[in-house]
């Protein structure tokens, strides 16, 4: 990479956007599946995750961009999950303090951030090797492919589940009148599983490269 | 320096940890406050709620103070403890009480049996000192004493609060919530439509403690029986059990006007 490259050259947009769709971590790597299914119920709790996990994956991509050089080869793992939990650990504290209520309907899955395979991939094939900028958009384009994916099955679940979005209602009164019926299905998890399935099947059908040779 | 010899390493992992935990100690040091406020909202949200008030965040504080005319801390015995209502633990005090209860087959067969246990139980130096909070609210003119209630569901702890009218009989209003139970079946416990039955009901039958009884079928009919929920049998036998333990521990105190 040239030292003249600009901020946002096309290699550089690559990766902050590659990451929405044809490189989504959730649709097309099928990382950071558990999380999707557990907090996506609301919307509100799902983007609150996305907007934590992309803040995570941000700043230890830069933190480790920039600690790359000096960090041990033998504790490299443990030098990204010290660094990694301790960005948790901040987000759930500020969390806590500032958006309670949220806080405890996320309750432990704020903490499992750590454990979110798309962030320790991305610092292992990427932060490692490139540098703190690049490092960043990639941070925030992964956070944000997957926050995405999180925002779509939770307006879905919440939608078709509660009836609600954002917590009001959407669906007039009249329908529930006529027989209409919110889905308990949708609450539970395995509907998300199946939600995301099929924004993969769209998400393939439009993009054909990325389907697999038999 | 060789970066992959072991001094190197030492002093790395070393470094990175001191400046991490400083890093985390300022953070944590630093919202504590606000943590705590939020912890303490919520619960005057949940007091004031049990006496059918709604309230938000911002707003419990100071309706609190404008409801909340009295509060005081009990033992087993209806006897006052020293310290402040407001700041007593209830999941740690709940727990206590449920060791109390595990290790005591006299008490078990008191709460089993009905009798007092504030007369029955001879030796009872865990119970004791478990302290059981009573808050006294003014709504409307109208007297309402308010417990806390602790126990077990299927999966973890749920808790709530319960109201009673002045008579110490008449349930005015209750709210449970719990820590992890399914989604849909036990966790409906929150809902009002677990909750409103339970206004109306009496514990107390003639001068007989009943406390409130879960129904399976959908026709609660009775004085002290409220509809259980389906598919969430084991919670709703969690809350029977939960409101029955701790009104045995009150019952002194239930008794005193009476």
């Amino acid at each position: 990479m040239s030292d003249k490259e600009t901020l946002f050259s096309a290699k550089n947009r690559g990766l902050l956007l590659g990451p929405l769709s044809k490189d989504n971590p959730v649709l097309v790597q099928i990382l950071g599946i558990c999380s999707a299914l557990a907090v996506t119920a609301k919307l509100e709790p799902a983007i609150v995750m996305a907007l934590s996990v992309t803040a995570v994956t941000a700043f230890s991509n830069v933190i480790l961009s920039l600690l790359r050089n000096t960090i041990p080869t033998r504790i490299r793992i443990i030098v990204q999950l010290v660094v990694v939990a301790a960005l948790v650990i901040i987000v759930d504290q500020v969390l806590k303090a500032y958006a309670y209520e949220v806080s405890k309907q996320l309750s432990v899955f704020v903490g499992l951030i750590i454990t979110n395979c798309i962030i320790m991939g991305r610092i292992e094939a990427f932060a490692l090797a490139n540098k703190p900028w690049p490092s960043l958009l990639d941070g925030i384009g992964n956070g944000l492919g997957y926050g995405l994916v999180l925002v779509i099955v939770a307006f879905f679940r919440e939608l078709l589940g509660s009836g609600t979005l954002f917590g009001f209602k959407v669906i007039p009164q009249i329908f529930y009148d006529w027989g209409y019926q919110n889905n308990g299905l949708m609450i539970l998890p395995p509907m998300a599983l199946m939600l995301v399935g099929l924004i993969i099947w769209v998400h393939r059908a439009k993009n054909k490269d990325l389907i697999e040779q038999k | 320096m060789n970066k992959q010899g072991n001094t190197y390493t030492f002093i790395y992992s070393i470094v990175l940890v001191v400046v991490v935990a400083a890093l985390l100690a300022v953070v944590s040091l630093s919202l504590k406050p606000l943590q705590d406020e939020n912890i303490e909202n919520e619960k005057r949200q949940n007091i004031l709620s049990s006496v059918n008030i709604s309230s938000t965040p911002e707003t419990s504080a100071e309706l609190f103070k404008k409801i909340i005319k009295k509060q005081f801390i009990l033992n087993y015995k209806g006897e006052a403890i020293e310290g402040d209502a407001f700041n007593v633990d209830i999941p740690t005090e709940g727990k206590k009480l449920q060791k109390a209860i595990k290790n005591s087959p006299e008490l078990q067969k008191a709460l089993k049996d009905g009798r007092m246990i504030s007369e029955s139980i001879k030796d009872a130096k865990a119970l004791a000192e478990i302290k059981f909070p009573v808050f006294v609210a003014d709504v409307d003119g109208a007297v309402k004493y308010i417990l806390p209630v602790y126990g077990v569901g299927l999966w973890g702890p749920i808790w709530g609060y319960l109201s009673l009218n002045e008579d110490k009989n008449t349930v005015y209003g209750v709210l449970f919530d719990h820590k992890g139970e399914t989604p849909g079946l036990g966790a409906e416990i929150t809902t009002p439509k677990f909750q409103k039955p339970f206004s109306g009901k009496t514990i107390f039958d003639n001068s007989t403690l009943k406390s409130i009884t879960v129904k399976k079928g959908g026709n609660a009919t009775g004085a002290h029986e409220v509809d259980a929920i389906s598919g969430g049998t084991i919670t709703s036998k969690g809350v029977e059990t939960m409101i029955a333990d701790y009104l045995k521990c009150y019952e002194q105190f239930l008794k005193q006007i009476q």
